[in-house]
């Protein structure tokens, strides 16, 4: 599939920037999001071919305006709902439910 | 800042929530056990990583027979060392000469060798060096400090989710007789990737 994702020749990104201490994961969602998609990605539901399909079908913008693991998470959220596994309005229950609770925590 | 640069930045509170809200959703319908994903976690996060490759590397410097092998079929003889698993079930080893340079990106995504070089970093599988590695590979070779002659010739592999290369940096000179663990420290990450080259051995006194 031609898209955001085939960036080989594309021009104007900029200088390539190496980060001097390299951490593996930059934030503890990232970690979660990793393992969670290792993890269903284990259940055979899908392989990698059909996960790789599901991030490049990002928004071209969206895709060229987030992080490698916001790809992940939006290819593990299409594939959990195109699959059965969740629904979109359970997913948007539960984010209220923790965000109410968090702000009471809060 | 530019696109595809924004792993350093807070995310989203949405993500941080949306994360959080799968991971619930998951453990409560008993798809997910919370202890796998602090497993799955912590080998990538701390056991995986270039050292595997350097031995790999070490090895095929100090031992022709297992060069020969590494280089016919690098999966076997990768897995000899106990390397293999996830993202590195078809790897190919491509070597470095006096005539070729070879280095490895992954335009589409960032298919990398995870068994024998971890989680791929940030830069790896950042927008600039996916759109320049295939377009201007001297290029960007210059801004990780590395200048070859111009008899050189750049080989650029681009990996699949199928296929994942590891390079073959040349031994340095002046380390006749080393062991391989001695070979294996000058083994860097860069130089697997071939955007580096192994380090020096240290001048002798």
């Amino acid at each position: 599939m031609n898209g955001a994702h085939d960036l080989g020749g594309m021009h104007g990104f900029g200088p390539i920037e190496a980060e001097p201490d390299e951490p593996v994961f930059h934030a503890e969602w990232e970690r979660r999001a990793f393992a969670l998609t290792l993890a269903m990605g284990a259940h055979g539901a899908w392989n990698i071919d059909m996960s790789r399909y599901a991030r490049e079908r990002m928004a071209p913008g969206a895709y060229l305006a987030t992080s490698y693991y916001e790809h992940w998470l939006h290819g593990l959220e299409l594939l959990l709902v195109e699959k059965g596994f969740l629904t979109r309005q359970e997913i948007d229950r539960r984010m209220a439910e923790i965000a109410a609770q968090e702000a009471q925590e809060a | 800042m530019s696109a595809g640069q924004h792993d350093h930045d807070a995310p989203l509170p949405e993500t941080v929530l949306r994360v959080k809200a799968l991971e619930s959703l998951l453990v409560e319908k008993g798809l997910v056990d919370p202890a796998a994903l602090d497993v799955l976690i912590d080998t990538y996060e701390t056991k995986v990583g270039p050292r595997n490759g350097a031995r790999v590397v070490a090895r095929a410097w100090a031992d022709p027979a297992y060069r020969r092998r590494l280089l016919e079929d690098a999966s076997a003889a990768i897995a000899d060392m106990g390397f293999c698993g996830r993202q590195g079930e078809d790897m190919v080893v491509v070597e470095n000469t006096d005539r070729v340079h070879n280095m490895v990106v992954c335009t589409l995504c960032s298919c990398y060798p995870w068994p024998v070089l971890g989680l791929p970093p940030v830069w790896y599988k950042s927008a600039p060096y996916r759109a320049r590695a295939v377009a201007d590979p001297r290029g960007v070779l210059a801004e990780f400090g590395v200048t070859l002659g111009d008899d050189v010739e750049i080989r650029v592999w681009d990996s699949t989710a199928e296929v994942r290369y590891l390079v073959l940096p040349q031994r340095p000179a002046d380390t006749d007789g080393w062991s391989e663990e001695r070979l294996a420290e000058l083994v860097t990450r860069d130089s697997m990737i071939g955007v580096g080259l192994p380090a020096r051995p240290p001048q002798a006194a």
